[in-house]
């Protein structure tokens, strides 16, 4: 089994998600399915034709679909709910925190369309406070996944989980990471490239674009290791703390303000383990990102594979002058 | 020898002695609710409290199958009190009901109380869900009332709304719902005693035409007197062989209902009871009580 290729092997994120909800649902009755007029652009629709008594559409209406998923997960089912990540984090939080997060009930809140990938979208489709806000809430596992492969086997984890779970999905396609499904465990990191003079630590989409990054670094001499941060929380701290011990500087890519997300978490790690090291968040800068297609934007707030590369190149520089 | 349990006490009852006790339990509640509203700590929602006395007094002893020895039993009805605010009188009926000991609910609000302002249920055996933010009930009990469908189980879900939750926009989205999935397994309840927190509702956004408007959105749709036991009895009993759709009952109180200076007033909403005020209504709630006896001792 650890040696089989993935059938999710360049899949996206929710493509992936939407498969392996399916075999969630196969293997587990309890297994229902919520989404709020967004059914096939979250990859519903797969789950919907094998399960049609166990799909609910709630309509354009977030805020009922999340208080629903709270009261199917009393009556004793274990529902995924689906929507994009901007709706999941802001219309619906008051739900999601009250209903979902201080019941500590098994409600899975799968979110499509994170981050900058709805490119032309802009600010009112863009979700770039979701992380931070989910991360916020008591009794929450938080799971950003890099690529479809992830997604698949992130979406059988939290499954298993007895309290609820934010996981992060993508409407674009991210570059393959992984082949295989064995590395996955929530709450452990995973070191995808082995670097000594950097460490990037990232999560999602930024993961694939890292090792872009870390192979024409490479070219130069410099090597990074990369680290996927797919639970942003619970978070790896010992990861952190011996990349940091490791390298002497990290650099946190996210498609996220870097204002309480992946950076954040990994900033307050350090500092609370007296580790000061060179430090930088990559992510949007307290700004609303711009409308444009979703490859341009990611190279213009520093987030394709040049720009992490290039962000690289800036915290050495530092690194070598302090 | 067999303690007989309340259902089988409730079984050998006449109609009208069904009423009477009905009546008194709602006295009883008051009487709770009164005394704790002088003794807990920092104030309770006493106006919404007190207009719920008769609508859980028939729930509770006559509606919901509940077993208080086994509070988890699968096959329990489920009520969601959505107006979590309501929690005084929640846990007054529980603890009549026999979920636990009267005497526990001293020291409301206090540290290491279980027992506080809103409606908890990792602390409470009894309580469904926890609630206290507005327009989140509603959409609970739809899910709850999928779930029980999805298992073809018996149980049914109810659902006590305040008549100010229905200016959220989620009571609303959960009223489309219920009637879009013909969720005939949930009846939903509005505390229709007019007035919200800054004061009556019609002032603050208007509610009215309630009732046309939960039948425009496809629910079976009852209006009663609140503190009508009779009435209620009426209200909740089986929909017609057939019914697809959704029960909403209006009923419609007093906020403050019982106690003659925190009737019908916005400063009822909430508030702590002074040994002067809490003895007043004692006393009037006695008089209710003797009333009630009255009615029954008459031929």
């Amino acid at each position: 089994m650890n040696e089989t290729r993935s059938p999710y092997v360049g899949l996206s994120s929710r493509d992936a998600f939407g498969k392996a909800l399916v075999e969630v649902g196969t293997a587990d009755a309890r297994v229902v399915a919520l989404t709020a007029d967004l059914g096939s652009s979250v990859r519903v629709a797969e789950f919907a034709r094998h399960f049609p008594e166990r799909t609910f559409n709630f309509g354009v209406a977030e805020q009922d679909m999340m208080g629903a998923a709270a009261g199917l997960a009393l009556g004793g089912k274990m529902p995924f709910v689906t929507t994009y990540a901007v709706f999941a984090s802001l219309r619906a939080a008051e739900q999601a925190r009250t209903d979902v997060a201080y019941g500590n009930l098994p409600v899975r809140i799968c979110a499509s369309h994170s981050g900058l990938s709805i490119g032309p979208g802009g600010p009112t489709h863009h979700s770039t406070e979701d992380v931070a806000i989910y991360r916020t809430m008591p009794n929450m596992t938080v799971i950003v996944p890099a690529d479809g492969v992830e997604a698949a086997a992130a979406t059988r984890a939290i499954a298993d989980l007895p309290g609820p779970a934010y996981l992060r999905l993508s409407r674009a396609k991210e570059s393959t990471v992984y082949t295989m499904e064995d590395h996955f465990a929530i709450g452990v990191a995973n070191t995808v490239r082995a670097g000594h003079d950097l460490t990037v630590i990232a999560c999602g989409s930024c993961v694939g674009r890292s090792l872009q990054a870390a192979e024409s670094l490479s070219q130069e001499g410099i090597e990074v290791q990369v680290v996927d941060m797919a639970t942003v929380k619970p978070i790896d701290r010992q990861a952190i703390e011996e990349a940091a011990k490791a390298t002497g500087a990290i650099l946190t890519a996210e498609e996220h303000t870097v204002i309480g997300g992946l950076g954040s978490a990994v900033a307050e790690v350090l500092a609370e383990a007296g580790l000061g090291i060179r430090f930088k968040r990559l992510g949007l800068q307290d700004c609303f990102a711009t409308t444009a297609p979703y490859e341009e934007l990611l190279a213009l707030y520093g987030l394709d594979a040049r720009g992490i590369a290039q962000s690289v190149h800036e915290l050495l520089a530092k690194s070598q002058t302090s | 020898m067999h303690k007989r349990t309340y259902e089988e006490v409730l079984a050998d009852m006449s109609q009208d002695e069904q009423v009477r006790q009905l009546r008194n339990i709602a006295v009883d509640i008051r009487e709770d609710i009164v005394r704790l509203g002088r003794d807990c700590a920092g104030g309770v929602h006493l106006g919404g409290c007190l207009s719920l006395a008769e609508i859980l007094s028939v729930l509770y002893f006559a509606i919901l199958r509940v077993d208080p020895r086994n509070p988890g039993w699968p096959e329990r009805d489920r009520l969601v009190l959505s107006k979590g605010h309501g929690n005084l009188a929640l846990c007054a009926a529980l603890a009549r009901r026999g979920f636990f000991p009267l005497e526990e609910l001293r020291g409301f609000n206090t540290l290491g109380s279980p027992y506080s302002m809103h409606a908890d249920m990792h602390r409470v055996p009894g309580v469904e869900a926890s609630a206290g933010s507005l327009g989140h009930g509603l959409p609970i009990s739809v899910g709850l009332a999928l779930a029980s469908r999805i298992n073809a189980a018996p149980w049914r879900v109810y659902c006590i709304l305040s008549d100010g939750e229905m200016m959220e926009g989620s009571s609303w989205e959960a009223m489309m719902s219920a009637a879009h999935y013909g969720l005939h397994n949930l009846t939903a309840v509005i505390d229709r005693n007019r007035f919200s927190l800054d004061g009556p509702t019609e002032q603050i956004m208007s509610l009215e035409p309630l009732r046309t408007k939960s039948r425009a959105f496809g629910w079976r749709t009852l209006e009663v007197d609140g503190h009508d036991v009779q009435g209620l009895l009426e209200a909740f009993a089986p929909a017609p062989e057939g019914n697809r759709c959704p029960t909403m009952i209006i009923a419609h109180t007093v906020k403050g209902s019982g106690v003659s200076f925190l009737e019908g007033r916005t400063e009822s909403h909430f508030g702590q009871l002074t040994p002067q005020q809490a003895e007043q209504a004692l006393a009037e709630l006695g008089r209710a009580r003797a009333h009630i006896a009255g009615e029954g001792a008459a031929p």
